[in-house]
């Protein structure tokens, strides 16, 4: 009789990703949980259990721009949502067809943006929409649309907006090249076999591809989901810290950082910004869940 | 036990290191000023070295941005420098508080400046005082004597003149009248509402009667400033929604526009980039005959780390920094930041002279939200950023403005 014996050479494959992964993401995770529940009284960090999740609910003058930001996130997320996804869903049926000249040259120059540091995308894009400086102005001019043309980014009805659909601009080559991925994995005979049954052209699309790139559209829901509650840099880059005008385009992660590091004269309040940071983590890890329990599971999967 | 050699090492070679101070100290001096390096290397700190033998300083200044986290990681981890930079008011009274910076009020060279120049670096009983005062700065107006004259409108001196001449540029349509925008928000409040607001509240009379809870900002002399900046936004030139500060200070030295909204600060990069004639006139005033009240707000001080090892060269610097021959170097090659001691200084940059001679006809104060106001949350000065952004726009009236930074200071402060 053999004891099965321990493995330790998988323990040992597996210790330099788990002590990395533990040292930089997992403790400083538990740390923040765990600072959200200190608060600082006379120099010495007290405990104080939920104090400051009640005062960050509870108090206007704390809940009033959470929800403002969170509102602001859901707005952004949708955008991307609406906008971001279809196109890039879009681009990729267009790649994908086997007709299409040039298709890597697009490819490529869709997707460059999204290796761009939002610094530079920020900054670009608020030279583009200069109304002093700026092409936008002129190019509207050009064609006789000028009257249309408003400074966006200094509105409070449109600044949001605008944020958005620039990091969509940044972005749409994530979903693009997943669902091109996907679509290049769909067999030729199912295809065939579709069009020998009548089912061409757009039809294609929406009766096989679709259905079958599905899962890819969750993932990408998700990774959308997540990079969206998670934002800061395009905002930051942008706007600034205080997220003008007026706070319109505030989300979570300016709102974290104005709190956690302060601003100008606002001191930074390491133990307010935990608690802002672990609302956001449970936002996420609430959002993943409904999605991996929720939708995941149910969603039908075709064995190619 | 490990500790304890642990302690015996870092005593015997904090001894060693006094040792050898009598050869030759190195004094290090965190600051956020980057912008001033090539000043400290080649004027300030060799003029000090010159005297001072057997001390070194290196100035090692970060990103300002970046300068008050920075500051503190390295204060707790015990890395900071000897010689702190110090930002007015709250940011260092919490570092003072923390023991991180030392009480100065036995230095002798503190008796080189006024209280209203000690007063951004001093518990709010004023029983302590832990930076030594460096710099102000003033705000005005600067413009282009050029665009003044092309169009033939004089330098305002009331209010009613000074819209007038706005007007008038506006009629003319050459030049923008004023270059401001409201994007980055703190200009409106720094360039706008503090720049003109003290001649509504009267300077220090009425700051102070703000903070002992006296007078409110709902009363006229705070709603009123909103209601002249009101008045702005209509010269401001198309989409000053989205000028970010830059872009303004390019439009004005560009020449596109006839008045920049300024601090003092901006006077040598101006005099870099401009190629016209500039002037300056002080915040106007409502009747002509007023009293002139100027924002001339503490910005700069430094201190003396507790925890240095130099702290005897390190005070000798300070001493320094405290005589009137710094005083002369600092203002001279940074015109615009004007040293805060009683001895006055001759100034060489003539915009620099203009702002610094209203010192002498006008009553002096600082930014009204600067001193124990913006403790608390809601922060009173972002809340005025808001509020002033919204005053130029016409989002919200002055009433409503009043109203809400009212509220908010009210939610925390008590006088």
């Amino acid at each position: 009789m053999h004891r099965p014996r321990f493995r330790w050479h998988i323990a040992v494959f597996l210790a330099p990703a788990v002590l990395v992964y533990t040292a930089v993401m997992i403790f400083p995770l538990f740390n923040t949980l765990r600072l959200a529940l200190y608060s600082k009284v006379d120099q010495e960090r007290v405990f104080v259990g939920l104090e400051n999740f009640r005062t960050l609910f509870l108090d206007p003058v704390w809940s009033e721009p959470f929800w403002n930001a969170l509102g602001n996130n859901f707005w952004f997320f949708i955008v991307h949502m609406l906008v971001q996804n279809p196109i890039g869903i879009a681009l990729a049926a267009i790649l994908s067809h086997p007709r299409l000249r040039f298709a890597a040259l697009y490819r490529s120059a869709i997707f460059i943006p999204t290796i761009l540091s939002f610094v530079i995308v920020g900054f670009a894009w608020k030279l583009i929409l200069s109304p002093i400086w700026g092409i936008a102005p002129s190019m509207l001019d050009a064609v006789g649309m000028k009257s249309l043309f408003a400074p966006w980014l200094g509105k409070e009805e449109y600044a949001l907006t605008t944020l958005a659909l620039i990091s969509v601009w940044q972005f749409v080559g994530i979903p693009m090249m997943l669902i091109y991925a996907a679509l290049l994995a769909i067999p030729e005979e199912i295809l065939e076999a579709g069009e020998v049954d009548g089912i061409t052209g757009l039809s294609a699309f929406w009766k096989i591809k679709l259905p079958l790139i599905l899962p890819s559209v969750g993932i990408i829901s998700i990774l959308t989901f997540v990079g969206n509650f998670n934002a800061f840099d395009l905002i930051y880059a942008a706007q600034g810290a205080l997220a003008g005008p007026d706070f319109s385009t505030d989300i979570l992660g300016t709102y974290m950082y104005r709190t956690f590091f302060g601003f100008q004269l606002q001191l930074g309040d390491p133990h307010m910004g935990s608690a802002i940071a672990s609302g956001m983590f449970a936002i996420i890890l609430i959002g993943v869940c409904i999605y991996l329990f929720g939708i995941q599971t149910r969603m039908r999967r075709y064995q190619l | 036990m490990i500790r304890n050699i642990a302690k015996l090492t870092l005593l015997s070679s904090a001894l060693a290191a006094t040792g050898v101070m009598a050869e030759d100290t190195t004094l290090i001096i965190e600051s956020w000023r980057n912008d001033d390096l090539t000043l400290w290397q080649e004027k300030i700190i060799p003029a000090f070295e010159a005297q001072h033998e057997g001390i070194k300083v290196n100035f090692t200044p970060s990103a300002p941005a970046e300068y008050n986290a920075a500051l503190n990681s390295k204060l707790d981890a015990g890395s900071a420098g000897d010689l702190i930079t110090c930002r007015p008011f709250d940011a260092s009274l919490a570092l003072f508080e923390a023991g991180h910076l030392v009480d100065l009020d036995d230095m002798e060279a503190m008796g080189n400046f006024s209280d209203v120049a000690k007063s951004a670096w001093q518990t709010d009983d004023g029983s302590a005082s832990f930076c030594v005062p460096m710099a102000s700065v003033i705000h005005g107006f600067i413009y282009n004597k050029d665009a003044f004259s092309e169009v033939g409108v004089e330098v305002p001196a009331t209010e009613e003149e000074f819209f007038a001449a706005l007007e008038k540029f506006k009629q003319d349509g050459n030049y923008i009248p004023m270059a401001m925008g409201t994007n980055d928000q703190w200009e409106a409040a720094t360039m706008g509402y503090n720049n003109i607001g003290p001649n509504y509240w009267k300077g220090e009379e009425g700051r102070r009667a703000l903070i002992a809870g006296e007078q409110k900002l709902t009363d006229d002399m705070w709603v009123a400033p909103y209601a002249t900046l009101a008045k702005w936004g209509a010269y401001l030139g198309d989409g000053y929604e989205a000028q970010t500060y830059p872009d303004s200070q390019n439009l004005f030295t560009l020449g596109r526009a006839a008045i920049y909204p300024a601090g003092s600060w901006e006077i040598s990069g101006f005099n870099a980039q401009a190629e016209f004639e500039m002037g300056v006139f002080k915040p106007p005033v409502q009747k002509a005959g007023d009293t002139c009240y100027i924002s001339d707000h503490t910005d700069i001080g430094i201190g003396l780390n507790a925890a240095s090892e130099n702290a005897e060269a390190a005070k000798t610097f300070l001493a320094w920094v405290g005589s009137p021959e710094f005083a002369s170097i600092f203002g001279n090659a940074l015109p615009g930041f004007f040293p805060l001691s009683k001895t006055p200084v001759e100034l060489d940059d003539p915009l620099a002279k203009d702002f610094i001679s209203w010192r002498g006809e006008c009553e002096s104060t600082i930014r009204s939200t600067y001193q124990i106001l913006s403790r608390g949350t809601p922060n009173l000065e972002n809340d005025t950023w808001g509020a002033s952004v919204a005053a130029i726009k016409g989002t919200s009236t002055p009433e409503e403005l009043g109203a809400k930074l009212q509220e908010g200071l009210d939610s925390w402060y008590k006088p």
